[in-house]
């Protein structure tokens, strides 16, 4: 397998055998998949591979059926929930964002994981003063639309693209997901977002990356993953594969279902 | 976003939102009412200004005007209890039939609670977890609990005298400093729901779940527990009130609840909560159920024909939802009739 050079190290996280059925429809089947520290890994596949029910699993929001298994750091987690895995340090920038738009910023910033004082109440002046830090900082924020008491809902897409984004980044997650998080952004948000994905590899995270674009995806990955109708169609090392290689195979998988079986499998 | 530019941008500061787009909505039902009161004042100074037609809105608009507090949450989750004015009766009936059991008072009215809780806990159940709109089979539980209720009771009521219930009858009816004590229960209970919805985790989830369910999910709130919270909260509210309703006429009448419904649920609604769940407010409802409980006093003392007592009713409802919708659009520099 591709990732045999890193078999001294344990993943951040591992899928084995897992597949999600809804209805009658199966969206993973047998999927294996690792992430290993300081790791950026692809995820490729067209629309309807099975992406962003990958992403879902991974982080809890679905339940794989029975048999599959999910491992954090090399230990079997047996009640995996979106809480959970957030508290493990696994944040994600969602496809849809998962903004709540008639909020102000600081609730979404700390949406489902706000602060709170001794006193068990919300910490809302530090949520208030982070928020305002974060957008300066983080963001680069100047508009006048960006403020911590501002409603999403008031915010460009790129805006709203970077409250997501430094929601994930704040929580000092070991592995950030992020779900096509180009999508719909301008040139430069796209810039940005891409340099937030390097940022994270320079700061010895993980991170997953998902996009449509292989332009975008692979100058940032070492590894990648191609999906293609709920199965891993292939793994591949970016150093032993060409791009123009990949996109080849990529059209090859669309078409036929398969990939050449001699080569992905190295 | 906003187009205009914001005076000569000094170094990146940005504008935090004007106290109006932020306080917008409770600053306008606190003008309604106060207009109202005005009018009011204006059309029969006799009554208005003595202070016994406040003591009686301070009595009877908690009745209901509690049950919008706690409707307040649900609302804001995105759904409705119709259910609660049966909840009010089946609560105080499990009270009645308790203490009749010689069961200890304090007992019993724990039981009553529990049986609010509990019919709170089944419409909760129902709806966040089945997904059953809630304005459906809360009109289901509202017939099935009220059905309970009279089996129990057989259609009878219960005398509830002060030389029997000395304690409960101070507790939800009595004039501590010359102020009803039905009203401090109301402002007291407010600004525990005040807190509970604006500084706690509960209340943070309450608006993100009513924001936009998936994301709320998706962010690890569990949304499940939140809207049966919200509902659970509702029904223990439900029959305190439904206590307060029975020991203020020192009697249980078996068909309690009625004629509550529309109050509580207007409140909210005059309150600035959204129908459309995700944005709400505790003191807006608190304004508003009293002013609803003021409207029909109102008019009849202010010497118009009692037939205009509901049209008026109407008239401040509709007028000032509308007019919340269209400052709200107007503030999000939204299109008035498109969403």
């Amino acid at each position: 397998m591709a990732d045999g050079e890193e078999t001294g190290k344990v993943p951040v996280i591992e899928l084995r055998g897992v597949s999600k059925t809804f209805g009658e429809v199966r969206s993973l089947s047998g999927v294996d998949f690792k992430v290993y520290p300081g790791e950026i890994v692809g995820l490729l596949g067209d629309n309807g591979a099975g992406k962003s029910t990958l992403v879902k699993t991974i982080m809890g929001y679905h339940r794989p059926d029975a048999g599959g298994q999910i491992f954090f750091k090399g230990k079997l987690i047996q009640d995996w929930s979106v809480a959970r895995a957030r508290e493990l340090g696994i944040e994600t920038v969602y496809q849809e964002r998962a903004l709540s738009e008639k909020q102000p910023i600081w609730r979404n910033m700390f949406m489902g994981r706000e602060p709170r004082t001794k006193w068990g109440l919300l910490d809302v002046k530090r949520m208030r003063d982070e928020s305002a830090r974060l957008m300066s900082e983080h963001m680069g924020f100047t508009s006048a639309a960006v403020h911590p008491d501002n409603v999403v809902m008031t915010m460009s897409g790129g805006e709203k693209q970077g409250v997501a984004i430094t929601r994930a980044l704040y929580f000092d997650a070991e592995l950030v997901v992020l779900d096509e998080p180009t999508m719909g952004l301008s040139l430069t948000e796209t810039r940005k977002a891409l340099d937030f994905v390097e940022g994270i590899k320079k700061a010895g995270k993980s991170a997953i990356f998902i996009d449509h674009n292989i332009f975008h995806v692979y100058p940032v990955v070492d590894r990648l993953y191609v999906l293609d109708r709920g199965k891993v169609a292939g793994v591949f090392n970016k150093s032993e594969i060409s791009m123009d290689d990949l996109i080849a195979r990529l059209y090859r998988v669309a078409r036929s279902g398969s990939m050449e079986e001699e080569k992905a499998a190295s | 976003m906003t187009t205009q530019a914001i005076a000569p941008a000094r170094d990146n500061r940005v504008a935090p939102p004007s106290f109006l787009r932020r306080y917008g909505s409770q600053i306008g039902i606190i003008g309604v009412g106060l207009a109202m009161w005005a009018a009011f004042v204006a059309a029969a100074p006799m009554v208005f200004l003595d202070v016994d037609i406040y003591k009686a809105f301070a009595e009877t608009t908690p009745l209901f005007g509690l049950i919008a507090l706690a409707l307040t949450f649900v609302v804001i989750t995105g759904e409705i209890d119709l259910s609660f004015p049966s909840i009010m009766a089946l609560g105080t009936a499990v009270f009645c039939l308790l203490v009749k059991a010689d069961v200890p008072q304090w007992l019993a009215l724990l039981g009553g609670f529990a049986t609010g809780a509990a019919c709170g806990w089944v419409n909760g159940a129902l709806v966040s977890r089945l997904n059953i709109p809630s304005l459906v089979i809360t009109i289901g539980t509202q017939f099935l609990y009220r059905g309970i209720e009279l089996v129990l009771m057989n259609g009878t009521g219960v005398p509830l005298t002060p030389d029997k219930y000395p304690v409960l009858t101070a507790v939800f009816t009595s004039h501590p400093f010359g102020v009803p004590i039905e009203t401090l229960w109301t402002v007291l209970l407010a600004f525990v729901l005040w807190v509970t919805l604006n500084r706690t985790r509960f209340g943070a989830h309450v608006f993100l779940v009513g924001d936009n369910p998936t994301s709320a999910r998706l962010m690890g709130v569990n949304a499940v527990r939140v809207k049966t919270l919200a509902f659970m909260l509702v029904g223990v509210m439900a029959v305190f009130a439904g206590l307060m309703t029975s020991f203020v006429g020192y009697y249980f009448w078996p068909t309690t609840g009625d004629g509550f419904l529309l109050n509580s649920i207007a409140s909210v609604f005059l309150g600035g909560t959204s129908v459309f769940g995700g944005t709400g407010s505790i003191i807006g409802t608190l304004v508003a159920s009293y002013i609803i409980g003021a409207i029909n006093a109102g008019i009849v003392s202010a010497g118009i024909n009692a037939f205009y007592t509901q049209l008026c009713f109407g008239l401040v409802i509709v007028v000032s939802v509308v007019l919340q919708t269209i400052i709200e659009r107007r503030v999000r520099r939204q299109s008035i009739g498109g969403r």
